[in-house]
């Protein structure tokens, strides 16, 4: 296969992520998809941080700190302060983790979405709110260990389906990608950059500090995770069309949850229910993707 | 040209006449004539701006912020309930020096719901380091809102304009509006120091800790400072431009009081009725209205009430657990002048209760018939 990534760096490499931070290479490679006439408007999260404190900068491109929930709002600011300036050429990317864009950033969110706003808003998911210290979020799987859901209690509920949640607004452009797979993930972006309106993009970035994971099982981790169908890639065009980017594997759950510490208070028995619930969301999202493309 | 139009139609008008270049706006009662007509004008082509319908409140600050970072001019306007949403982002408008324009009706807190006059919502905001400027007429609105992009856009500091829920929101009252080539003279273009740039990379609002952040703090002070003598220039060219002005206080017969009123917003014009009747009856009574809240206008104050032997304050608000904030700002004013004239603290007009001449009077009557000062009177209150 022909490599695809742009050679060029723009984000530095002297930041504050976590050794084997699934983030960090996130936006590495978001940004190569983007190039430099981009503006991003990051609310808190771990990129806050990353970014390195005052004066430093990490990301080279200008960067719009914002307050938890308005990684959107934000950003539908900046676009309408760049069109009415004339400066339309410019990408604007809200970049959120998930708590900012499950929970508390869903409403400025979905506001952008239905407005149709012209960004890109990339949510990359660790799956927990690792920058305060890895507490649940609603995009934390069914069974892990996190600091509010202890071993004794861990997570009794799946995680959002924040992918239909956004293709149900209809917008041009819906995908999940992976740090494991870089170079779909840059395709993705850039088909994003050239489509209308808000376009979402959902990355997998894991997080060995949360995760309980060595930091050189990050990008098998990112490939596991596909593998075995827990985070399926996939685009939603206009909401409508459904279409699978990577022919499922069908890889255990078991070889994905036991390389990280927070699923390793799990039974068998617990194991079988995810592997039951995977092979059940995945069925789901093949009918989508088969009801699609028979339209 | 003369036109008779409501309260929210004048800060409508300011923000056309100042050229706002982006509205985040969402619906509010007694707000929502503001945002329909911009709206309005967005749509017919009168106004060349953008006009963002968001989902919430705490959105279109949000929203207002980020498109002032670019450097476009941001309006937006709330009430009550919307504002409370948008603290938060009034403290970020702040630390990001976006000198953003925000229309504020006051409306009472709920529960219980209330959509009728009252200062707490934008006394909540005092400590964000945002502007307030308490007007009194529809004509005051308008010109505010024209001044208040000036002012800030020198300071970079985001600017609250005030009215009074009905009262002056939904009153209509002829209003000058004037030529937009001579506002255009008044108000040149937005051309913040810095601004999100792809040609100049920069960050900003990034993790700022102990070594910097004090810093930051006291260059915001050192604007509000500042502010005080802006408010007075932008206000002198605005008189040669348009033969009208306001300043950071106005004082009404108050050179030789022996009482001296103190009110804002529209509680004013019916204070200055009073004080028109009680001076016919032969009794020294002056008014002092505080216009400029935010800086708070310390020289003035001394100056106007150092002379008076008696001093009533009358807030259509209340800090609980201490008293009128108005009072207690001036009463701080005052506390380290050689000149203290006792003052007198009353409530009134909470929720949009009636506040008329014979309320004014009556409340310039207790203080008259007093020799202690009280903080904290309720005027009007039902017994039992």
């Amino acid at each position: 296969m022909r490599l695809t990534i742009p050679e060029e760096e723009i984000m530095s490499p002297g930041h504050l992520a976590c050794q084997g931070c699934g983030a960090t290479l996130a936006v590495r490679f978001v940004l190569k998809g983007l190039g430099r006439n981009t503006i991003m408007s990051i609310p808190a999260c771990c990129c806050t941080v990353i970014d390195g404190p005052f004066p430093y900068t990490a990301y080279g491109v200008p960067i719009w700190h914002t307050a938890f929930e308005t990684a959107a709002s934000a950003a539908s600011g900046i676009k309408a302060g760049l069109d009415v300036l004339g400066r339309k050429e410019t990408t604007v990317l809200a970049w959120a983790g998930d708590g900012g864009t499950f929970d508390i950033g869903i409403q400025a969110l979905s506001g952008a979405a239905e407005r149709g706003d012209d960004m890109i808003y990339v949510c990359y998911d660790n799956e927990a709110y690792m920058n305060t210290g890895i507490q649940r979020s609603s995009a934390t799987p069914y069974g892990a260990w996190t600091t509010t859901t202890p071993v004794k209690h861990p997570k009794n509920r799946p995680k959002k389906d924040i992918v239909a949640i956004m293709a149900a607004h209809r917008i041009s452009y819906t995908a999940t990608a992976s740090i494991g797979y870089p170079e779909d993930l840059i395709k993705k972006v850039k088909k994003a950059k050239e489509s209308e309106g808000t376009k979402f993009l959902h990355i997998i970035a894991p997080c060995p500090t949360g995760w309980r994971s060595r930091p050189d099982d990050t990008i098998k981790l990112a490939k596991l995770v596909v593998e075995t169908n827990i985070f399926p890639l996939y685009e939603v065009e206009n909401g409508e069309i459904w279409k699978l980017s990577k022919k499922s594997k069908g890889t255990p759950v078991i070889e994905y949850l036991k390389l990280q510490g927070r699923f390793r208070h799990l039974k068998e028995e617990d194991v079988q229910t995810i592997q039951m619930n995977v092979d059940k969301e995945y069925e789901r999202l093949l009918k989508r993707c088969n009801e699609s493309s028979n339209q | 040209m003369m036109k008779v139009i409501m309260g929210n139609h004048a800060l409508s008008y300011g923000a056309k006449l100042s050229r706002v270049q982006v509205i985040a706006a969402y619906p509010i009662t007694p707000q929502t004539q503001v945002v329909e007509l911009l709206s309005e004008m967005c749509a017919n082509g009168e106004l060349d701006a953008k006009f963002v319908k968001v989902e919430s409140e705490h959105s279109a600050m949000a929203a207002s912020i980020g498109a002032s970072a670019v450097g476009a001019r941001a309006f937006t306007a709330t009430s009550a309930q919307g504002l409370a949403l948008m603290h938060e982002m009034i403290h970020w408008a702040v630390g990001a020096r976006t000198p953003i324009v925000l229309g504020n009706i006051n409306r009472a807190m709920g529960p219980p719901w209330s959509i009728w006059t009252e200062q707490n919502d934008s006394l909540s905001e005092r400590d964000t380091g945002i502007m307030q400027v308490y007007c009194e007429s529809n004509q005051e609105v308008q010109d505010t809102v024209i001044q208040s992009f000036r002012v800030s856009e020198k300071l970079l500091l985001p600017c609250m304009v005030v009215l009074d829920a009905f009262y002056l929101s939904h009153t209509y009252e002829p209003v000058d509006i004037p030529e937009q080539s001579l506002v255009d003279e008044y108000l040149p273009a937005f051309n913040p120091p810095y601004r999100l740039d792809p040609d100049d990379p920069h960050t900003f609002g990034s993790l700022t800790d102990s070594k910097w952040y004090y810093e930051l703090r006291y260059k915001i002070e050192v604007a509000m400072n500042k502010a005080r003598d802006e408010w007075k220039k932008a206000n002198e060219e605005f008189e040669n431009l348009f033969d009208r002005g306001y300043g950071l206080v106005e004082d009404y017969k108050c050179e030789d009081a022996d009482l001296i009123l103190i009110t804002s917003g529209t509680i004013t014009g019916t204070a200055r009725i009073a004080v028109d009747i009680l001076r016919e009856k032969g009794k020294k009574v002056g008014l002092l209205k505080i216009r400029v809240f935010r800086p708070f206008p310390i020289d003035e104050v001394r100056d106007v009430l150092g002379g008076a032997k008696k001093v009533a304050c009358i807030d259509r608000n209340i800090s609980f657990g201490h008293s009128g904030i108005f009072f207690a700002e001036v009463k701080s004013a005052l506390y380290n002048n050689s000149n203290r004239p006792p003052i007198w603290g009353y409530i009134a007009g909470l929720g949009g209760r009636d506040v008329t001449p014979e309320t004014v009077m009556e409340i310039v009557k207790r203080t008259e018939e007093s020799d202690t000062p009280e903080e904290l009177i309720w005027i009007g209150l039902k017994k039992g």
